[in-house]
């Protein structure tokens, strides 16, 4: 059987090209897949927990899980923050310590226990005359895991409370004033981002000479890959003095230079994408607005940038996207405060920059471990979300507005 | 030449550069009111560049330079106090391609009226219907006057695009190669167009087709490197044309 098209070479090289770029995106899908399959993970380690420790307000549930690691994780984790000196001394009350009723028994330095002063309810159970610990250590904990568990409500409700103090005895997981810090910073942030971005980019895709063009292009894209650290730094130490010299605030880092501060992180995206659209809106019609006699501007607002309204419109959501999930200028120039408030002029704490502080002292498999968690999922379903409305249903109407489709 | 009619734009000793490149070689015409005057040669002949000066489109490309005059109606439109948007409303022009703007066929036509002028929606209706039915796109048209002008034909696009010319009812208008994207039967639509619009307009015509330039046009002009070899009536410069270059070109021996 022989015909003018029969197989007669194999392209090996080919086959394992295309193979090996199969096998490449399939592992990075899974890999992407993977993260949010762990991430949902550990913050549903927040619901199920319960079952095994009935009594989960942290101080128990920490001491219990910390009891099985190191020694300084313990430290770090809790003691460190309720009592500055108390880490001096971690051998004085530390439970994995081989035989704690022998150094317990003796009496420790008065002056050593800062319990006393600092904690309401260490001195109900330490003597806070003498300074001696309690015997049994076990007991302790014992004692203030059933003094919780009279108080623990459903976790939920426990998250929508309006305080965010994640370490103490009774410490209270209310996410409420970091939607809000996180919302007052982005709104400020995309306030003055995408308006700017936008108006730039059209000055550079419509009115700049082609010699301006080749300079602030860059220049604009460049500060996308700035780190975000430089800007952060700037806005605590520049733009903070500036803001509070000229308005008199105050507080001298608050949601107004957090929010300026990730608007620097959010024009160079607004501004690459949006003028990659408007760039990509053929020229003929530009050309053909203005021999209607219309002005370069009037051409720019009411021809181009309706042509490029799906591209702007995905600038200004990855904008969104940015200024929410930026963590290190939040981190830095927001004044990190866990208020709720919506004043501007108030210190904000965002989500993201939570998670990025916190979650590096925070004990492994612990309630708050899973609350921030909990807050990474709510950042993942936030951003899909809108992605998604806008993909199904702004989208639509934005294009059937502006373009009469 | 074209004595029989009014002048309506006038070039003298025309010059036009891109950059260091000349591409237009002192030009004197004279073009006749309210006539179809066309421009024919081969590409890159200028014929195009020519068509855009009158309106000042080359404005629009970095590094272009003019020397010589074009008036229209006695006034040199290169000259400093000329505003070009007042110029680009009383010359308008409909390009090659059809480039409906991404709006419905109601807006793309009130496009050009609402740019400066309160127009009450009574008059955009009527401007709006009379220019359709001037372009012969009325009926064609007139259920779907809110739906995207990108739904319509090449050649309804077309039309719509000279609707939106003519909406902002300017006194001349100039065409770029207006049916080289269209199907003969859209062509034929557009060219009765051109005829009966030359009632009211002065209508410069730029064309690849030399058939065209004698169907349509009252005067033609025939161009080479960037040269007015040529400018008389049609039907003379079709039958008897005075130059060799012009013979050559029309006969088909080159182009």
């Amino acid at each position: 059987m022989s015909h003018p098209f029969k197989r007669t070479q194999t392209r090996p090289g080919e086959w394992i090209a295309e193979w090996s770029i199969r096998l490449v995106a399939s592992v990075s899908i899974i890999v992407i897949f993977l993260i949010f399959v762990f991430v949902f993970r550990e913050a549903a380690t927040l619901f199920t927990s319960k079952a095994d420790t009935p009594a989960s307000a942290a101080t128990s549930g920490e001491a219990a899980s910390a009891s099985d690691l190191e020694p300084e994780t313990y430290g770090d984790a809790d003691t460190s923050m309720m009592a500055t000196t108390a880490s001096d001394e971690p051998d004085v009350y530390n439970p994995d310590v081989q035989d704690p009723t022998a150094e317990a028994g003796e009496p420790g330095a008065p002056g050593q226990f800062i319990y006393k002063s600092k904690n309401p309810k260490y001195p109900e159970i330490y003597n806070p005359d003498t300074g001696i610990l309690p015997e049994d250590i076990d007991d302790e904990t014992a004692e203030v895991a059933s003094s919780d568990t009279v108080k623990v409500e459903p976790i939920l409700s426990r998250l929508a409370g309006d305080t965010w103090q994640p370490v103490g005895e009774n410490p209270k997981f209310g996410i409420l004033p970091l939607i809000t810090g996180t919302l007052k910073t982005t709104i400020i942030a995309i306030l003055i981002g995408a308006p700017l971005g936008i108006l730039a980019a059209l000055y550079v895709a419509f009115f700049a000479r082609r010699r301006v063009r080749e300079i602030v292009k860059p220049a604009i894209e460049l500060l996308a890959g700035f780190p975000s650290v430089v800007i952060g730094f700037f806005c605590l130490v520049t733009v903070a003095s500036f803001i509070q010299d000229a308005t008199g605030i105050s507080y001298r880092l608050n949601a107004i230079v957090g929010g300026i501060g990730l608007s620097l992180a959010v024009i160079p995206i607004v501004f690459s994408i949006a003028e990659d659209a408007l760039s990509a809106v053929p020229k003929t019609l530009r050309e053909a607005s203005l021999a209607l006699g219309s002005t370069e501007w009037q051409t720019a607002y009411r021809v181009m940038l309706p042509a490029a309204a799906p591209g702007v419109f995905a600038a200004v959501l990855l904008g969104i996207g940015r200024a929410f999930g930026e963590t290190m200028i939040a981190i830095m120039a927001t004044g990190n405060a866990p208020l709720t408030s919506l004043s501007p002029f108030e210190p904000a704490r965002t989500v993201a920059a939570t998670i990025g502080s916190e979650m590096g002292e925070v004990v492994w498999g612990s309630e708050h471990y899973g609350v921030l968690f909990f807050m990474g999922v709510l950042l993942f379903v936030f951003s899909f979300g809108l992605n998604a409305v806008t993909e199904l249903y702004v989208k639509k109407r934005l294009i059937k507005k502006f373009q009469g489709r | 030449m074209a004595k029989e009619y009014p002048v309506k734009i006038e070039a003298h000793n025309f010059n036009f550069h891109y950059g260091a490149k000349q591409a237009l070689f002192n030009i004197n015409l004279s073009i006749p009111e309210r006539r179809v005057t066309a421009f024919i040669g081969p590409s890159g002949c200028g014929k195009s560049t020519f068509l855009r000066s009158m309106n000042r489109m080359n404005d629009l490309i970095d590094g272009t330079r003019v020397d010589g005059h074009m008036t229209i109606d006695g006034v040199d439109v290169y000259s400093k106090d000329v505003d070009v948007v007042t110029l680009r409303r009383r010359v308008g022009m409909v390009f090659q391609k059809s480039i409906p703007f991404p709006k419905s066929i109601y807006e793309n036509i009130t496009y050009g009226l609402t740019l400066n002028d309160k127009v009450t929606k009574t008059e955009l209706d009527h401007i709006v219907e009379s220019s359709l039915r001037k372009s012969a796109l009325w009926e064609e048209v007139k259920d779907r006057l809110h739906h995207s002008a990108q739904g319509l034909s090449g050649g309804q696009q077309q039309r719509l695009c000279i609707a939106r010319a003519v909406a902002i009812n300017p006194e001349i208008l100039l065409m770029d190669e207006p049916c080289s994207a269209l199907d003969p039967i859209s062509t034929g639509k557009v060219e009765e167009l051109i005829t009966e619009l030359k009632d009211s307009y002065t209508i410069v015509l730029v064309t690849h087709n030399m058939q065209q330039a004698g169907r349509v046009s009252d005067y033609t002009g025939f161009f080479l490197m960037g040269s007015l070899i040529e400018f008389d009536r049609t039907r003379t410069l079709f039958t008897s044309p005075a130059k060799k270059e012009t013979e050559d070109y029309i006969t088909g021996r080159f182009g």
